[in-house]
């Protein structure tokens, strides 16, 4: 009777575990946010002989980013540098662009690499043009993420990190971006203009069936409305107007001094 | 209590098996409630703490006696100097915190946690590795609270590490093992998978098995700081983080073996020692290095006959804690190419093995045919100082007076110590404010020098100059010349350089021994002198005058007089008797001399000796060393000697006998009493015999400086003598690390 006790508690701790974590065999591969992984493999289009260079444009930025620090501080531009060579190249970062972020400031590029491989808004492999980030922190996951992670997925028929085959979006999953009170939310960056038309938008209060909507506007060309995309709330304000705090306040009687 | 909780453990499973996956945790009830332990314990009367000893020789120095404070350890007042660390207050008074990622040479970096400590009317347990200590400060290093904190953090290390310590290199000899016994839980909570993490290729040298890793950062504050290469770096972050290189690349430092010192754990261990030994089983020998002139102190673990490996011994005025990879690995140099028997060359130009007896009687039969004066004795690189007593004492009974020791050049300057000794001292360098170094590439040419510099450099900005051809050098430096002429404008001050190196307070000039070879070094060597009186180099409190020597003998040769030049005496020679020398070229010795080989390795020279006379090697004898700083030092004999082979003086005693010209002495004493009557400094042992400084004693110079450039005085750093030469891990080297 105890084996047969046992089995049966074995199970349901393995059910539990799988409804945590998913299954067992993602469990190891979702614990990364990053695009990569932490060494690099040379492939054709990511590789330290490839020429790469700042435009002549974001060389004028580098110089006043650059300006931002004391001479013989460079090395605190790292963040911004590879920012910007980030948007250059189309959302990420080449090792050939680290390099050349890590002449700049002077440093030898494996200190370059540390900061890079540290934050995962570096993205180390190809994303599409428009990278979708959807929020993976506990509100949203309790609102829902995890299906409009789906349905994105289904939709662009991709899997988490990949780019869609005309190049145009990737999804990816970041924590949380300080929009829990309009959860769940997607973040689009848009590298489609490159550097100069460079826009990182949030969608908040997303459905499965919005979210499709909104990549399909941005395939088109167009703009979806940022923020809110419930059209019952204005910004983080709930749904239906304001509930509270109607009428004009009053003021807390011990501040009227004369009164008192 | 704990009785109780033992019961309730071993009841458990009868309990019944629905619960079997529940873990049970015993531990010290009082630290589940340290407060309230402590607050337990009646308030008894202090008892009398007796001073305890302080940790692997930890001593306080007070520069300036106002800066002395004093903390309490575990109710025992110390004193120490402000600034210093909580940690160093302990080891000051005995207690031994553990740690991983504290170095005392490396930056402090406090990422591990291991070294938490409770203060007093502090809430948290604090890092003991960063937090300086103040003045009163209450430090409490067995409490309940400093425990538990260990064995968090212990526990926590350990989530990750494999548990392979019966594959593991460092078994025996691991920071973690050891730790983990002393100081953690007796069971982990852990049930999760572990990580793994992709091993890393950093070249022949280092083997890493990076899942061991416990990212304590040693290894890349080592190779910025100390080795000065920027290759290492901690990527990724939170449990994803590793060390690596991100693009492949190899280590290509002379100091990388050292990471496998300072690596805690079996993360980063060596590549050719690579499940060769035990470290309990291995017979350590205190012993010094000769691949080069900086005689670093090392430790050669051998079991039975063979050297097993080979790690630095502290030396603080020499090299510190770290040794050059060529002395690590050159090891199994010693157990390839080694001559073992007595060897004849015969009329059919092959060797044939003989005994001792008649290969001595040959020699010495030849030796009686040719006249006195073209009788030539040559000392190798790696000879000690009684052999090449016992070789200059045979030769001169002979009747001729050429002797001399590869590597010093034609006519070499012996009458004054000081024109060829390191007067500076090794650690007298980071006193040093502005460095020139001539001709010399410290980093291939003695790397512990080099890394000197280098701390120097870091730690006060001093300034380098560097004037021979283009070359790495690991820290800031202006190149400012390739030849002589470049000194000829620093003596005569037109150089933008002079004026640095005049208002500099304790200015260096490093002369590499590269220079003994040309034929103007008298001029070159006259040229640094005058640039050094006019910048004021020796003064009575400081001598910023130094020659870098390339090989283990010539400091000793020198002192010894063996000072015959090679230029004059090869091309007339009938008998060469060469004494593990090598590097000496032998082109212009006439066909029909006759060339006796003394060595312990089939190197280049055996291709021309007509007889063989092997010989032991620096592990296998007792033998005396003067390195470049002018510290006498001994060998130690590690393992036995191979074959028939013998040490160096006492080949040369027993021919000296049966060429019937008998050397006095039949003892290492007896020989080492002989050298006390030319060079007593030998006989100090790890001691700096001082050599006085006189450049009017100089005859003057009417050399002309010429025009060629300074050439490297090493092409391959990983090959210089005959054992470096035989080693396969050396050729390895020199195949992936000097790769262009």
């Amino acid at each position: 009777m105890f084996p047969a006790a046992a089995r049966l508690a074995a199970k349901r701790a393995f059910q539990i575990r799988t409804a945590f974590h998913g299954s067992p065999k993602v469990t190891l591969a979702s614990r990364s946010f990053s695009t990569a992984l932490n060494y690099h493999i040379d492939s054709p289009d990511n590789n330290p002989d490839m020429p790469w260079d700042f435009s002549q444009a974001n060389k004028e930025r580098v110089k006043e980013i650059l300006s931002h620090y004391p001479s013989n501080y460079k090395q605190s531009a790292v963040i911004p540098l590879l920012d910007l060579a980030q948007q250059q190249h189309g959302g990420w970062l080449p090792v050939s662009a680290m390099n050349a972020v890590a002449k700049i400031i002077e440093v030898a590029p494996i200190r370059v690499y540390e900061v890079a491989t540290f934050y995962s808004m570096f993205n180390r492999t190809k994303v599409g043009k428009y990278h979708l980030l959807v929020c993976g922190t506990t509100p949203c996951m309790i609102r829902g993420s995890r299906e409009i992670e789906e349905a994105l997925l289904k939709h662009l028929g991709v899997k988490r990190n990949e780019v869609t085959k005309d190049g145009l979006f990737s999804v990816g999953e970041m924590e949380c971006m300080g929009c829990c009170v309009n959860a769940p939310m997607i973040t689009v960056a848009d590298y489609s203009k490159g550097s100069e038309g460079y826009t990182y938008n949030y969608y908040e209060d997303v459905t499965p069936k919005r979210v499709i909507e909104i990549i399909e506007m941005l395939r088109r060309g167009e703009a979806p409305p940022v923020g809110t995309q419930n059209p019952l709330r204005i910004k983080s304000g709930p749904e239906g107007g304001n509930t509270t705090l109607l009428g004009e306040p009053k003021p807390p009687p011990c501040r009227d001094l004369d009164a008192c | 209590m704990g009785f109780v909780l033992r019961a309730l453990q071993r009841a458990r499973p009868a309990i019944g098996g629905r619960v079997s996956t529940f873990r049970w945790i015993t531990s010290t009830p009082d630290l589940h409630k340290p407060e309230g332990a402590a607050a337990a314990e009646p308030a008894a009367p202090e008892p009398e703490i007796p001073p305890r000893t302080p940790v692997g020789g930890a001593r306080v120095q007070f520069s300036n006696p106002d800066d002395a404070i004093e903390v309490f350890v575990d109710g025992y007042p110390v004193k120490i100097p402000k600034g210093m660390t909580v940690l160093q207050a302990c080891e000051v008074a005995g207690v031994d915190i553990p740690r991983f990622c504290y170095h005392s040479r490396l930056s402090i970096a406090g990422n591990c946690r291991m070294c938490l400590v409770e203060v007093e009317k502090s809430p948290k347990p604090v890092a003991s590795c960063a937090m300086p200590a103040l003045p009163g400060m209450k430090i409490k290093t067995n409490t309940p609270v400093a425990k538990k904190a260990r064995e968090g953090v212990m526990e926590f290390l350990l989530m990750n590490h494999p548990l392979d310590c019966p594959i593991c290199d460092q078994g025996g000899e691991c920071d973690l093992q050891d730790q983990s016994m002393a100081f953690g839980s007796d069971r982990g909570r852990f049930t999760e998978m572990k990580r793994s993490v992709v091993d890393k290729n950093l070249g022949p040298l280092v083997k890493t098995v990076m899942t061991r890793c416990i990212q304590c950062t040693r290894c890349v504050r080592f190779a910025s700081e100390i080795a000065g290469v920027q290759d290492l770096g901690m990527l990724g972050r939170g449990s994803g983080e590793e060390i690596g290189t991100y693009v492949e690349k190899l280590m290509t430092s002379e100091l990388s073996g050292n990471v496998i010192d300072i690596c805690p754990v079996g993360a980063l261990t060596s590549k050719p020692f690579a499940f060769k030994a035990r470290n309990w089983e291995l017979k350590g020998t205190e012993s010094i290095d000769v691949t080069d002139a900086v005689g670093s102190n090392i430790r050669i673990d051998s079991r039975g006959p063979e050297v097993m490996r080979i790690l630095p011994r502290l030396n603080e005025d020499i090299n510190e804690e770290w040794i050059s990879d060529k002395t690590r690995f050159c090891y199994d140099g010693l157990k390839r190419q080694r001559l073992n028997d007595p060897m004849i060359r015969g009329p059919d130009g092959r060797f044939k093995s003989v005994s001792w007896r008649d290969a001595l009687a040959v020699v010495a039969e030849v030796i009686h045919q040719v006249k006195p004066d073209e009788i030539v004795g040559v000392a190798g690189k790696l000879s000690d100082a009684e052999s090449m007593m016992a070789l200059k004492d045979f030769v001169n009974r002979m009747g001729s007076n050429s002797v001399l020791c590869e590597g010093n050049g034609p006519n070499p300057q012996a009458d004054l110590r000081s024109s060829y000794l390191m007067n500076t001292s090794i650690a007298g360098l980071e006193k040093a404010d502005v460095f020139l170094l001539v001709g010399t590439q410290p980093r291939v040419e003695a790397p512990m020098v080099n890394a000197r510099i280098r701390k120097t450099v870091k730690a006060n900005q001093a300034k380098v100059a560097y004037i021979g051809p283009p070359t790495d050098i690991n820290y800031d430096h202006q190149h400012i010349g390739t030849g002589a002429e470049t000194l000829v404008e620093l003596v005569e001050g037109r150089h933008p350089f002079s004026s640095t190196l005049h208002s500099a307070k304790n200015p260096v000039i490093i002369v590499g021994a590269g220079i003994f070879e040309r034929d103007d070094k008298d001029a070159v060597f006259s040229a640094v002198e005058t640039i050094a009186k006019n910048a004021k180099v020796v003064r009575p409190d400081w001598n910023g005058l130094n020659v870098l020597l390339l090989n283990a003998a010539q400091a000793a040769a020198l002192d010894l007089g063996l000072v015959s030049s090679p230029n004059d005496t090869i091309p007339s020679a009938k008998f060469l008797y060469l004494m593990g020398a090598d590097d000496i070229s032998l082109e212009k010795l006439p066909d029909d001399a006759f060339v006796v080989y003394q060595g312990h390795h089939g190197d280049k020279s055996v291709y021309r000796a007509n007889v063989i006379l092997p010989a032991s090697a620096f592990s296998e004898k007792e033998g005396t060393y003067e390195n470049t700083e002018g510290c006498t030092q001994w060998t130690v004999p590690a393992v036995p000697t191979v074959g028939d082979a013998r040490d160096d003086w006492k080949i040369v005693r027993a021919l000296s006998e049966v060429a019937g010209v008998r050397l006095p002495y039949d003892s290492l004493t007896a020989i080492r009493a002989r050298i006390k009557t030319v060079a007593p400094n030998l006989l100090q042992v790890d001691e700096r015999e001082l050599a006085t400084m006189s450049f009017e004693l100089k005859p003057p110079v009417s050399q002309k400086i010429s025009s060629d450039p300074f050439k490297p005085a090493i092409e391959n750093f990983y090959m210089t003598d005959s054992i470096t030469r035989a080693s396969k891990i050396m050729a390895q080297c020199s195949a992936s690390l000097l790769k262009k």
